[in-house]
């Protein structure tokens, strides 16, 4: 079984719903990442999506775009993400580590020296915002090929048949796209995704997280209600951002979003 | 520019793109789950109308009686002179409606995006020249339209976001990235996937994912149709080679597409060699990339050895784009076309060449074919005819080339 499928079980058995945070490597600078990274373990997530910086990310708010560019700034490469992930399994060798990012970085490394490069280095899972599953089949080969889950994402416009191919491609959980529009929009509709996952269930067995849109303790509560996994993405970035001049700080303050986010979860 | 050629017999050119939109290895379909739906219906649309008899009759009318059709193909004979060889024949795209060869693809999308009843247009925009293309026809139409266009770029080309403005449309000035064409692209997706169920996308050259590259080059073939049948007339025979500007490459896909089939016609697209292919600071994917994935399709692309995206340069905002139509690429792998680089400075030289020996001042983007045409003409015998690409008119120019030459208007 793979690292999130054990923790997904784990997680259902205790009754308890994944809080997956998402963070760009290398931001606000590459040293703050692995720290930052035990530090939002420490505040209560379950799962980590760790974010490839890419000049050109097509799905993403503002905010994320912003991170991006800090990240290049300090021209941080898929190699030095990798290099991340191994210098956090050091300490940590339980927590999944997912990475989230656009094909064309993985397109230069190769799709075969890639897998076997993220496997080596402790990685569990791999999201490709820009990578339907028409076009996945040979990515999807050299992922399973080194035991790394291909996640998909599934939007408001995903028919039946959409999902079951996603479900047939993919590991790990279906990461569901809370509605229509970039990253950190707020346009979250809990009602709406609730009726979206009862159908989704019945087209697949994998677990769905619930992306985009949750900016705080509440509405991760709302959807931990509704779904396996809580992701959240541009509500921490966010506050990364503002202590991307204090970067010594960053490990210490900006998890506390995602701690507040936990004890309501648990409350709920 | 040596290349390998191989027979163009044995390659399927104009059976492409495949069911998925792939052009051999380029092309298909890269984008976030949200824009499947919309792509699909698009897809759909398109393959139904472009058989629909209806909607072909007002496309033509409109291109007849809108865009000025067809235009004419002129014998640049005093400039062929002084090149001193081949017969330049020019394909007068700058006498369109609203000055260029972008006309012909926004009226056709506009009609699409009616039928679907869509009443928002977005539109990214380099040059200029496809945002006032869409914000005309969205006027014509009465739709609501918002065009995208990198900050760098509203400064580089005032005029056209002045026009723009004239014409009802919300300019949006994208300040991400390097703020020129491609964040704009960026931008307009971003828009899109957020009012996926009321706007129409309408982009502006054969590049994002399937259908566009297919349904613009179909829309733009009118170039090379036409062309086609003109020389026939004039002179009763094909051309030897056909030269266009390569940036996204709507007007040359466009030129050379009718001609596939045509063995002895030789093709070359010509990217902006900015200030040498040498020096890095150019817009030439084709000449100095290599493939990947960017906006939607695989392509050659501008990238550094990471695969991040790096910033282009050219004296043409129209050309100033990392990457190119994934036909273009198959063109290029195939070896049916040849692609090649002028460097800014041949292509002001051709700008001046072609302004003081026919009266005509050609787009800065369509210099760079003609910088080409000064290069390949006066190696080939008289009796050889060429066709160049007009593609857009220089006026809106006229400012770059007087400020890189010092001169205040």
């Amino acid at each position: 079984m793979s690292r999130i499928a054990g923790r997904f079980e784990s997680l259902r058995e205790r009754g308890r719903k994944a809080l997956i945070p998402y963070i760009t490597a290398g931001d606000p600078e590459p040293s703050v990442t692995v720290p930052l990274l035990h530090a939002l373990v420490e505040a209560g997530a379950d799962v980590l999506e760790l974010g490839v910086p890419f000049s050109d990310p097509m799905a993403d708010g503002p905010v994320i775009q912003a991170a991006c560019e800090r990240a290049l700034a300090h021209h941080v490469s898929l190699h030095q993400v990798l290099d991340m992930v191994r210098s956090f399994r050091r300490q940590d060798s339980d927590t999944p580590v997912v990475l989230m990012g656009y094909l064309n970085p993985i397109e230069v490394m190769g799709y075969a020296a890639f897998a076997k490069a993220a496997h080596a280095a402790g990685v569990d899972g791999v999201l490709t915002v820009d990578l339907p599953p028409e076009e996945a089949a040979e990515l999807v080969a050299c992922l399973k090929g080194e035991q790394l889950d291909p996640i998909f994402l599934a939007a408001p416009n995903s028919d039946a048949e959409r999902i079951r191919r996603m479900t047939e491609n993919g590991g790990g959980f279906l990461y569901y796209v809370s509605f229509k529009g970039v990253t950190g929009a707020n346009r979250l509709d809990v009602q709406a995704v609730a009726d979206k996952l009862a159908q989704i269930r019945g087209h697949t067995g994998l677990p769905v997280g619930v992306g985009f849109g949750i900016r705080d303790a509440e509405s991760a509560a709302q959807i931990a209600a509704v779904a396996d996994a809580v992701v959240v993405g541009s509500a921490l970035v966010k506050r990364i951002a503002a202590l991307a001049d204090q970067p010594g700080k960053v490990a210490a303050l900006a998890p506390q979003v995602i701690a507040d986010m936990r004890a309501a979860m648990d409350r709920a | 520019m040596t290349q390998t050629r191989r027979s163009s017999e044995s390659l399927p050119l104009t059976g492409l793109p495949d069911a998925r939109g792939h052009f051999g290895p380029y092309g298909g379909i890269f984008v976030a789950e949200t824009l499947m739906e919309p792509l699909e219906e698009l897809r759909r649309a398109w393959e139904k109308y472009a058989r629909d008899a209806d909607f072909l009759a007002e496309l033509d009318q409109d291109l007849a009686q809108f865009v000025g059709r067809p235009s004419p193909l002129y014998h640049a004979e005093r400039w062929s002179q002084q090149l001193g060889g081949a017969q330049v024949y020019l394909k007068r795209e700058d006498l369109n409606h609203t000055g260029a060869h972008k006309v012909n693809n926004t009226v056709g999308q506009a009609l699409l995006a009616k039928r679907l009843g869509k009443n928002r247009i977005i539109a990214e925009t380099g040059a200029g020249q496809h945002g006032v293309a869409t914000a005309t026809v969205a006027a014509r139409l009465g739709l609501e339209c918002v065009v995208y266009m990198g900050a760098e770029d509203i400064r580089r080309q005032a005029i056209n976001v002045y026009r723009m403005r004239l014409l009802g449309a919300e300019v949006v000035s994208v300040e991400s990235g390097s703020r020129t064409l491609k964040d704009a692209l960026n931008e307009a997706m971003r828009d899109w996937v957020t009012n996926v169920d009321t706007t129409f996308y309408i982009i502006g050259t054969v590049a994002g994912p399937h259908p566009y590259p297919a349904m613009v080059r179909n829309f733009q073939t009118i170039i090379g149709r036409e062309a086609r049948a003109q020389l026939l007339e004039q002179t009763g025979r094909l051309p030897d080679a056909l030269i266009a500007c390569v940036g996204g490459g709507s007007n040359a896909i466009g030129l050379f597409h009718p001609f596939l089939d045509d063995a002895g016609v030789a093709m070359y697209g010509v990217e902006g060699g900015g200030y040498g292919l040498d020096s890095g600071k150019h817009a030439a994917p084709l000449c100095a990339g290599r493939p990947g994935v960017l906006h939607g399709n695989r392509t050659y692309l501008m990238e550094d050895r990471d695969g991040q995206i790096i910033e282009t340069h050219s004296v043409s905002a129209g050309l100033d784009y990392p990457g190119v139509g994934p036909e273009h690429a198959w063109l290029k792998d195939s070896g049916r076309a040849a692609y090649v680089a002028v460097t800014d400075e041949q292509a002001l030289d051709a700008f001046h060449a072609l302004t003081r020996s026919e009266g005509i001042i050609p787009a800065l983007e369509s210099s760079h074919a003609l910088a080409y045409a000064q290069q390949l003409a006066p190696q080939l015998d008289a009796d050889k005819l060429l066709i160049v690409n007009l593609s857009g008119r220089g006026d809106k120019d006229i400012h770059t080339v007087a400020a890189l030459e010092g001169i205040k208007v």
